[in-house]
């Protein structure tokens, strides 16, 4: 609910591509967060949106979130210069149950700007590593170009306790990597199916595909996660806004298993 | 004493489940084979007379666009299958450039040889046709997807 909240200091701006930026927001006092939650993050004079969280759970002085610039609210927040104050509340919303993934394989599958959501869940995977058997991530992105986070790619594809396999819809002359869609990564890397676990962000088409991808490898509907970022407004479940079928987003997500979500995602008519 | 690639074709994904009497038959019109990176494994309108199994590298599926240089369309990689040209009538010839981009280990089966093994014996002509009909399904499908640029913006 909304609170009186002293507002946060913008520490530093990163660009991580063309057209987005991780902002390092300084609380007053220290944060917590689970992976998975979001913000929501104000312009001053503009409007507020709905930011994930996508930094380490464990850094609780500098908060990390990455914005990609498509709107008049995340513009300004983009354009935002450091040291200036940002209104902030949160955190709001499920988060990614990574207990349920431990004794099994744990599969993260982003797409585009669905990296920063699922990577406090990368971190805390990797720091209590012991609790996993293999440990996967696919990404996937328009051109190589809009790639984020390439220098942590670079490192995590490096370990040899994580499988990192990335590919783009459209390579360039430099491009070296896989050309195709993401969920015909699924049928590339080995996992255990009966004991994996699956958490998902990317658009939405995608994330159906991906499911279905994995569904027929056997992954079970129960252990497939996603995280669906419809149209939040309130992020304090009053709007209405957010609303898929018998779920408010912002209050029952918008991390939810492909169980719960089934008979509406791919329902045209909400 | 002569070497089969039968355990190279039973090791192949395209091939898993086949009935193993099949093996030999398929295995006398294959070779082993190795492309070096940079190469190119075949050209777009060559006649299509083979595909490849991949066992290992990785291999681009390029198209020439005067101005832009070559697109690459699709990579394929352990695992996969390059060619479904071979098998379509009045349609032997490559659709695309395959550029080598990491050094391609590979099993090369010749289009004639099997598809004169297919004619043949229309149950494995059957069991190869159902299999590449999954193939092309899942390229096309996969075309699709790419097609709608999901990552691309609303509105």
């Amino acid at each position: 609910m909304w609170a009186d909240t002293e507002p946060w200091r913008l520490a530093a701006a990163r660009r991580e591509s063309a057209d987005t930026v991780t902002l390092g927001l300084e609380p007053p006092a220290p944060f917590v967060f689970d992976p998975g939650q979001f913000n929501m993050l104000y312009a001053a004079g503009i409007g507020e949106v709905p930011i994930s969280i996508s930094g380490d759970p464990g850094q609780r002085t500098r908060i990390l979130h990455t914005i990609r610039d498509v709107g008049a609210v995340t513009h300004a927040l983009c354009a935002t210069p450091p040291g200036t104050e940002i209104g902030v509340r949160g955190p709001y919303g499920s988060h990614w149950p990574l207990h349920t993934a431990e004794g099994g394989d744990l599969i993260i599958v982003a797409g585009g700007i669905g990296l920063p959501p699922l990577r406090p869940a990368i971190y805390q995977a990797l720091r209590h590593r012991d609790r996993y058997q293999r440990l996967v991530l696919l990404y996937g992105a328009r051109t190589p170009r809009d790639l984020l986070f390439t220098g942590e790619l670079a490192r995590w594809r490096g370990r040899f306790d994580l499988t990192v396999e990335v590919t783009v819809d459209v390579g360039d002359r430099d491009w070296r990597g896989n050309v195709g869609v993401v969920p015909d990564l699924i049928g590339r890397v080995t996992f255990e199916p009966g004991t994996a676990t699956a958490f998902m962000v990317g658009p939405e088409i995608m994330m159906r595909f991906t499911v279905r991808a994995l569904l027929e490898r056997g992954v079970p509907e129960d252990r497939v996660f996603l995280s669906m970022e419809r149209n939040m407004q309130c992020a304090a479940a009053l709007c209405g806004h957010c609303q898929l079928g018998p779920f408010l987003l912002c209050r029952d997500g918008p991390v939810l298993s492909y169980r719960q979500l089934a008979r509406w995602i791919s329902l045209r008519e909400i | 004493m002569p070497q089969t690639l039968e355990p190279l074709l039973r090791g192949h994904a395209f091939f898993a489940g086949l009935d193993p009497e099949y093996l030999p038959l398929i295995a006398g019109c294959a070779k082993n084979t190795v492309f070096p990176a940079g190469r190119f494994a075949f050209r777009e309108g060559d006649p299509a007379d083979m595909f490849l199994l991949i066992r290992d590298g990785m291999l681009a599926l390029e198209v020439a666009a005067p101005g832009r240089g070559p697109i690459t369309v699709q990579t394929l990689t352990v695992g996969d299958v390059a060619g479904f040209s071979w098998l379509i009538e009045r349609h032997h010839r490559w659709q695309f450039d395959g550029r080598v981009i990491e050094r391609i280990r590979a099993v090369e089966l010749d289009g004639a040889c099997l598809r004169g093994k297919c004619a043949a014996d229309p149950e494995l002509g059957y069991e190869l046709m159902r299999r590449f009909a999954v193939l092309a399904t899942d390229r096309l499908q996969a075309t699709r997807l790419q097609l709608l640029d999901v990552y691309g913006h609303v509105g």
